[in-house]
């Protein structure tokens, strides 16, 4: 890519020092220990250290949740949870990729539920068991209060938990770690889609837009415009305010 | 410098900047602009492709050498299959869900196939929204012209017609399937305003748009019980004595076999090409934009459309280093996000046009007002605390939160400062030429999404690609469906591949590359 070539004036360049003399850390992947520079993310340190990835690569954005990996840093006992695209590696860290997790998932026709609330527990009968030790909300790479979101589930406030999981991006690290086996993410899923399927408002302009189109409201200006030679139709567009 | 002492101009000049109008470029100097700054029109990242379809057409050294690479496939393969059905999508994005339900709701046997997961693909990162409309004060007409504008005029009237039509009738469907849009106080659905929109019209999950429609269409995609082949990369189609499409041949990427699937028509979703790197350029695309559809489908004999043009979303982030290229959505600009230099001073209407923001953002750093990194990159600032500033306090927080997450995780508050943004190769804007059904030249064989073109001409405007691929992910799958109960399954043969190969051979093309790439090549080689 062309770049700024005016290299003389030094007064608009960010000082990145671990850019200009990347340091050399050593971490493990997966068990073994690689040199990798500091900083990278933890997916390109996995790159660099010459590993092909196919499963635990998606979006490279931090919305997919395909790259979903547990990591220690430096004498931490704690093994935290973080989005291998989104996290800088550090001397002493040590990582490994989640694999794919076997959890159940309910299947449903979301628009012929008779009683969403009570159906709920039809679907993930696990879901009141939660015993409350909050590892899911610790393993939650969104910060998502994971925990508050399966009670609120149970006790039938399906609009807080939307709201709360809207920043979910089904990694499925709140899974492995329950201890009454809920899928927490599949759970705030259902929810999230009762909620709008069946309790959310109906927005009656958009119904009216509907009717309006099939009702060819808009035909006239239509044959208008399509008949409009090129210019005129640029002209038209200008004209747009 | 220090990076804060840099971000100081910004701050001192948020107050002058606040009162300011910046007016929008009139046609001749937006034209005048594009041509002298635009990466579409670098002469010498182009070059004519030698044969097939688009033979002598222009695009970028990139992609013509993949469309012209030879195919994996030996002509022996055994074309047994291990799969039969009626309709074959292959992408598990946007389009090809939204195309999978649609067919197997009209009662055809579907099978999904992609490359990674369900759903991993651009679709899920989208967060600007999703343009319909449905404000009182707007209508399919003049969202018609918005985009006919953004599109240079070059749009295909036909394709735009039906999008904008259909696009109530899809924002219902996702509503009632449980999509949680934002609403007004009275329920009906907000909207905000786009770049190059006359009117406000994107629908929006604040900024997780993409994310929640994906959430959704996946889940949808599981509870009908859609026969999914994850991991399984196309690498060939199939045709029969006629040239339509009957299959396709995958590489299951867990045990690198062959799998031949059979099928009365074929849905392509595969998406873009935003990591071929055009022009050297970052990408905010997700792992597997390697433009795969667009080589299948021209070894097939499908024309492409708009294949020489390109967008460069405006902001794509530049600093942190592990950021490079991830998008900076739209709707910050939306908002009254604005772009300064590092005189301190705005340059563009931050709300025109993709294509005119991003050339304009390249003349500022060309010309010697962009801010420099130390790894080599350049950029301007979108002042990112003036949204908490005019519309008060948490606005960024509650309104963009994916965006403040992403910034937080590298120590970085953008509701304090502002980020570093240069433009970063975001979508291909033509594609697999298609007729209003989503149907190629190509007998049976459909495409869907951002791997088709025509609809957004030279430069597709904000919130019109979630939009495209719903109405043609479901205009290819009800198509598609509709046709099967009358038909045979067609021969599964290499014929297309053996005329294209005749074909390259005639060109003299030796280039020993293989199409299609599947996955860029991230991974270093040597340590």
């Amino acid at each position: 890519m062309t770049m700024a070539t005016d290299t003389s004036d030094n007064q608009n360049v960010i000082d990145q020092p671990e850019v200009m003399k990347p340091r050399m850390v050593t971490i493990e992947i997966a068990g073994k220990k690689v040199e990798v520079p500091e900083g990278i993310t933890v997916i390109k340190a996995m790159w660099y250290a010459g590993i092909d990835v196919v499963r635990g690569v998606g979006c490279l954005g931090g919305f997919c949740g395909a790259c979903a990996t547990y990591y220690r840093t430096k004498d931490d006992p704690k093994v935290k949870t973080c989005l291998a695209c989104q996290t800088a590696v550090q001397d002493g860290m040590c990582f490994t990729m989640m694999p794919p997790f076997p959890a159940r998932k309910a299947t449903y026709e979301i628009q012929k539920l008779q009683d969403p609330k009570q159906d709920l527990f039809n679907f993930y009968p696990e879901a009141p068991l939660c015993r409350n030790c909050n590892a899911c909300t610790e393993a939650c790479p969104q910060k998502i209060d994971v925990r508050e979101g399966v009670w609120k589930a149970v006790f039938g406030d399906f609009k807080s938990v939307s709201e709360m999981f809207m920043d979910c991006v089904m990694c499925g690290m709140c899974t492995p770690v329950c201890i009454a086996d809920i899928a927490p993410n599949l759970v705030a899923l259902y929810v999230s889609r009762a909620q709008g399927a069946h309790f959310a408002e109906k927005p009656i302009g958009l119904d009216t837009r509907i009717k309006e189109i099939e009702d060819g409201r808009f035909n006239e200006e239509w044959t208008k415009i399509l008949n409009m030679n090129e210019k005129e139709l640029a002209e038209h567009c200008a004209a747009v305010k | 410098m220090d990076i804060h002492a840099l971000q100081q101009i910004v701050h001192k000049t948020r107050d002058a900047r606040r009162k300011q109008t910046i007016p929008k470029f009139s046609p001749a100097d937006r034209d005048q602009l594009i041509h002298k700054y635009h990466p579409d029109f670098r002469a010498s990242a182009y070059r004519p492709i030698r044969f097939g379809p688009n033979e002598g057409e222009k695009t970028v050294v990139e992609l013509a050498t993949l469309l012209e690479g030879d195919s994996p496939i030996h002509d022996d393969l055994d074309l047994t299959p291990q799969y039969e059905t009626d309709v074959l999508v292959i992408g598990g994005g946007g389009a090809g869900c939204a195309a999978a339900l649609h067919a197997q709701g009209a009662g055809a046997k579907t099978i999904l196939a992609t490359k990674l997961r369900l759903g991993d693909s651009n679709s899920v990162m989208a967060q600007g929204g999703m343009q319909v409309s449905v404000a009182p004060e707007d209508s399919p007409v003049t969202h018609f012209l918005d985009t006919l504008k953004g599109g240079h005029m070059e749009n295909d009237h036909a394709l735009l017609k039906v999008m904008v039509e259909e696009g109530p009738s899809i924002a219902k469907w996702l509503l009632e399937l449980g999509v949680l849009f934002d609403r007004q106080a009275d329920g009906n659905l907000h909207v905000k305003k786009g770049g190059g929109s006359s009117k406000p019209r994107l629908l929006t999950c604040s900024d997780y748009t993409g994310l929640e429609i994906m959430r959704v269409l996946k889940d949808e995609v599981l509870n009908q019980k859609i026969q999914l082949l994850e991991f399984a990369a196309a690498l060939e189609l199939l045709s029969d004595d006629s040239g339509a499409c009957t299959g396709a041949i995958f590489k299951d990427l867990d045990n690198q076999r062959y799998v031949v699937v059979a099928a009365k028509s074929v849905i392509l979703a595969t998406g873009g090409i935003g990591r071929l790197h055009i022009q050297g350029f970052p990408t905010s695309n997700h792992y597997g934009a390697t433009g795969d559809g667009l080589c299948l489908s021209y070894r097939m004999g499908a024309k492409l459309a708009h294949i020489d043009t390109f967008q460069y979303h405006p902001s794509g982030a530049v600093y942190p280093e592990q950021l490079i290229g991830a998008l900076v959505t739209e709707g910050i600009r939306s908002e009254g996000g604005q772009l300064v230099n590092a005189k301190g001073d705005r340059f563009v209407n931050e709300l025109d046009t993709r294509d005119v923001v991003s050339s304009s953002i390249i003349r500022e750093c060309e010309e010697g007002r962009g801010i420099r990194t130390m790894s080599g990159r350049v950029g301007v600032w979108l002042d990112t605390p003036i949204l908490d500033a005019e519309h008060g306090s948490g606005t960024l927080e509650k309104h963009f939160p994916a965006m403040m997450l992403q910034f937080e995780r590298f120590g970085i508050d953008i509701s304090k400062d502002p980020v570093l943004i240069y433009p970063t190769l975001h979508y291909q804007n033509g594609g697999v030429k298609i007729d209003t059904n989503s149907e190629t030249n190509v007998n049976n064989l459909f495409v869907a999404g951002e791997a088709s073109g025509g609809l957004h001409g030279r430069n597709r405007l904000m919130g019109n690609s979630l939009l495209d691929l719903m109405v043609y992910g479901k205009r290819s799958g009800l198509t598609a469906a509709g046709r099967v109960g009358s038909m045979k399954q067609g021969k599964l043969t290499l014929k297309h591949l053996e005329r294209f190969r005749a074909e390259a051979k005639k060109h003299g093309n030796v280039s020993g590359v293989i199409s299609p790439m599947i996955l860029p090549a991230y991974t270093r080689k040597v340590g």
